[in-house]
């Protein structure tokens, strides 16, 4: 009965790769983020914050 | 710099509004009839289509797709026109997308009534719908990318990629659980058997709640909560890291809805791991939005639409804590099946989606029909009355999973279960069911409320017309990075590559949860004894698809002693190799049936079926009489057996021709069997002999549905039963 209990996915071959995989694509995603983040300038992050705020449009309430 | 005038579409977000405020008060008001229906089983007798198994994916349908979804395409016409300085694309796909929609959900609402449904959770639609909804999808991001490609607004606001990450992943979700193989033209079964279907489904099912109920909500509120408080969003470089960390870690997560089942440990605890790190996030976004209002916070005292949104953000911020908790192992052993779920979902459907929803529609419709709101007072009540029903829901469910969750589990000494009677747990939750429907009451008188104050405000304003707007065109900027720009600068400016770059993101987790999903099929181990079903059977099983059964029944005894002690040996991958689609489900408001073949006599399930209080005192199982008057449709068996042959199920070609004597001689076999009570004996002849003095036409019990449902049930499990010696 055992091979019921065993997880099914662990006789897939070369399948021991995968969690080294998930965990290399999951640190260089986040060190790319942070460096993405960190070198953004203000004055450009200002700008664009405003965005929704600017008023080229009639939509003060009457 | 010449300055160029257009239009922004008011009408179709005004359309978008109505549909949003119907299909809502529609949604909510079939999740409370079956609310009632937990008091009151036999509320709605005789009628099949308006039976609970039936109704409750109606409601989730409506609530998810009608309500929320046109909340989505009302709140992203809005803002999107003016975040880019543009009209929307094309005039035909917003009008294509508003009523491909539309009639999408009238189907909806005709054929889940019906029976018509896959039974995978949030995907009930049959297959035409399936390519409809893809269809009508596709015009919305096209309209969209179009409207962003010919924008006058050089930089991509973070709402934009919310809706972007949105689109794209909704569609390679939708397509992938979708895949199908029809038998009619309403009748379809799932490409996956068992283990792997429940891979797929819970993968689609998990990041339909992400990228359908949460990214594009996320992408309003990073829109509507700067407006509503007129002030920037706290911070800007938070949304960045907010938005991609959410859309890379949400795909992964998916396992967490099938933890104790046959997936390996590494992808549980790889489900549970990100489960646990989407805290980061959620929270991350939660923050961002309740602290735009820093410095606000005097108005929220008098904004009803700010008070919406207070609420919405916590909302979701409570749902967010609680699901990664509820992805740990040792509390989803506790929690899985039970009302706390039940909860959960409705934490974040009613608090996040049904609150933004309304703050949204406060602050739209007055800008729309160019008015003040009717009354701020009205909608001040709705919000509080609102609250008082969200809590007044959630608060007796989280009571009634405990309660559930730790009878099922309770021992006596000498190592039986204390409450081995399943209905002991159904009666100590009434009150809980009692005080969630007074809860859902509430909830559903504010949004009438709404619709009022909503009415009001239109009567008193001004038709909608299409606003007039200018902007410069955009000028041409080199495709390279400018001196000094930043990275992510730069790719603000790029669409297409954003848009590449995000469906990468949600591509990896997606590839990471799904190849080992389409691999899984080739290591299900084979269990010799495990066979298809026969063709009454399989009749069977598509009745209870139809029904709807699989909404209060799970098939997946988990291997927990308490679980292994009331229902029996515990489920095993290698039986439901058959299973297309897969009935584990997730919601056991009934006993588990993966073991019950054998366990009652066929007279039971007759009696059960006609009656289910006078076999089990106290059950809140509605009565199917229609079952047992119904004749069985056999005109598709031999079809559907061919179709299983092309997915793999091993049918030969013998069986398949004598399929319909095959079904003739197991539905007499039932019918013998039936025979051995006294009662039916009695009953039926008497029908029998009523009709013949009638002169109407008699259907033998043999070729009855309920033989079906019979056969299936006492089949359930048995492939495998562990015998006593």
């Amino acid at each position: 009965m055992l091979k019921f209990i065993k997880g099914n996915l662990e006789q897939i071959d070369g399948v021991e790769i995968y969690p080294i995989i998930s965990l290399l694509i999951f640190f260089i995603f986040f060190m790319v983020l942070f460096w993405w983040v960190f070198t953004a300038k203000k004055d450009h992050i200002i700008e664009v914050s405003n965005i929704p705020l600017d008023h080229n449009q009639n939509e003060e309430l009457l | 710099m010449e300055v160029e005038k257009f239009y922004y579409d008011n009408k179709i977000v005004k359309n978008f509004i109505i549909a949003t405020i119907v299909w809502g008060i529609v949604g909510m008001s079939i999740g409370l009839l079956i609310a009632f229906m937990f008091m009151f089983p036999n509320l709605t007798e005789g009628i099949s289509w308006l039976s609970f198994g039936r109704l409750r994916p109606l409601h989730t349908n409506a609530v998810i797709f009608a309500f929320v979804g046109n909340a989505i395409f009302a709140g992203v016409y809005y803002s999107s026109q003016r975040l880019l300085k543009a009209r929307m694309w094309s005039n035909f796909l917003s009008k294509l997308n508003f009523w491909g929609w539309q009639a999408i959900i009238v189907g909806a609402a005709i054929t889940l009534p019906l029976g018509y449904t896959t039974s995978k959770e949030y995907a009930e639609l049959e297959w035409p719908f399936d390519i409809a909804i893809a269809l009508i999808w596709v015009a919305f991001g096209a309209n969209l990318i179009g409207t962003i490609l010919k924008r006058r607004q050089r930089h991509l606001y973070v709402a934009l990629w919310f809706y972007l990450a949105t689109f794209v992943t909704v569609a390679v979700l939708h397509i992938f659980n979708s895949m199908e193989l029809p038998v009619s033209a309403l009748k379809s079964y799932s490409a996956y058997a068992g283990v792997q279907d429940a891979l797929v489904q819970w993968w689609y099912g998990h990041n339909a709640v992400a990228f359908f109920l949460t990214t594009p909500f996320l992408g309003l509120m990073y829109y509507f909560v700067p407006k509503a408080a007129n002030r920037p969003v706290y911070s800007y470089r938070l949304s960045i890291v907010h938005f991609w960390s959410l859309i890379f870690i949400y795909i992964w997560a998916g396992p967490h809805h099938l933890l104790y089942t046959a997936l390996p440990d590494w992808a549980q605890n790889l489900g549970v791991a990100f489960s646990v790190m989407l805290i980061a996030p959620s929270w991350g976004g939660m923050i961002n939005g309740l602290l735009t209002l820093r410095g606000a916070w005097d108005k929220v005292r008098i904004d009803p639409v700010l008070k919406f949104f207070v609420v919405a953000i916590t909302g979701y911020g409570m749902a967010t804590f609680e699901g990664p908790m509820l992805s740990l192992k040792n509390v989803n052993a506790i929690a899985h099946f039970t009302d706390w779920i039940i909860a959960h979902v409705h934490v974040g459907a009613l608090a996040w989606n049904g609150f933004f929803a309304f703050g949204m529609i406060y602050w739209l419709v007055p800008r729309l029909f160019k008015s003040k709101l009717w009354s701020d007072k009205l909608a001040n009540a709705h919000f509080w009355i609102g609250t008082l029903g969200i809590i007044m829901y959630a608060l007796p469910m989280y009571v009634a999973g405990f309660v559930q969750a730790f009878m099922w589990k309770q021992f006596n000494p000498d190592g039986t279960l204390t409450y081995g009677n399943f209905l002991e747990t159904v009666h100590e939750i009434m009150p809980m069911y009692w005080m969630r429907a007074i809860g859902g009451s509430l909830y559903i008188i504010g949004a009438f409320m709404l619709l009022y104050n909503v009415i009001q405000t239109i009567r008193q304003g001004s038709k909608v017309t299409d606003e007039l707007a200018e902007a410069a065109p955009l000028e041409r900027v080199s495709n390279k990075r400018t001196s000094k720009e930043g990275y992510h600068t730069w790719l603000e400016r790029r669409p297409v590559k954003l848009t590449i770059y995000a469906t990468i993101a949600i591509l990896i987790g997606g590839m990471v949860q799904i190849i080992p999903s389409l691999l899984v099929d080739d290591y299900v181990p084979v269990i010799t004894s495990v066979k298809p079903y026969t063709p009454l059977e399989l009749e069977g099983r598509d009745i209870y698809i139809r029904e709807g059964c699989v909404s209060c029944h799970s098939q997946m005894i988990r291997p927990f002693r308490s679980e292994v002690e009331r229902y029996g040996e515990y489920s095993k991958s290698g039986e439901y190799v058959y299973d297309h689609p897969f009935l584990w489900g997730s919601k056991r408001t009934g006993p588990d049936l993966h073991r019950v073949g054998g366990k009652y006599s066929d007279n039971w399930h007759l009696n059960h079926m006609y009656d289910p209080q006078s076999t089990s005192s106290g059950s809140i199982m509605p009565s199917y009489k229609w079952l047992i008057k119904n004749e069985l449709d056999k005109s598709l068996t031999v079809k559907k057996m061919e179709t299983l042959v092309t997915l793999g199920v091993p049918y030969t070609d013998d069986e398949i021709e004598r399929a319909l004597v095959w079904m003739d001689e197991q539905g007499t076999g039932i019918e013998q069997n039936l025979y051995s009570d006294p009662d039916f004996v009695k009953t039926y002849d008497a029908d029998k002999k009523f009709a013949e003095e009638n002169g109407e036409e008699f259907i033998e019990m043999r070729n009855r549905e309920i033989v079906a449902v019979i056969a299936y049930l006492q089949r359930l499990g048995t492939d495998i039963k562990v015998k006593s010696e």
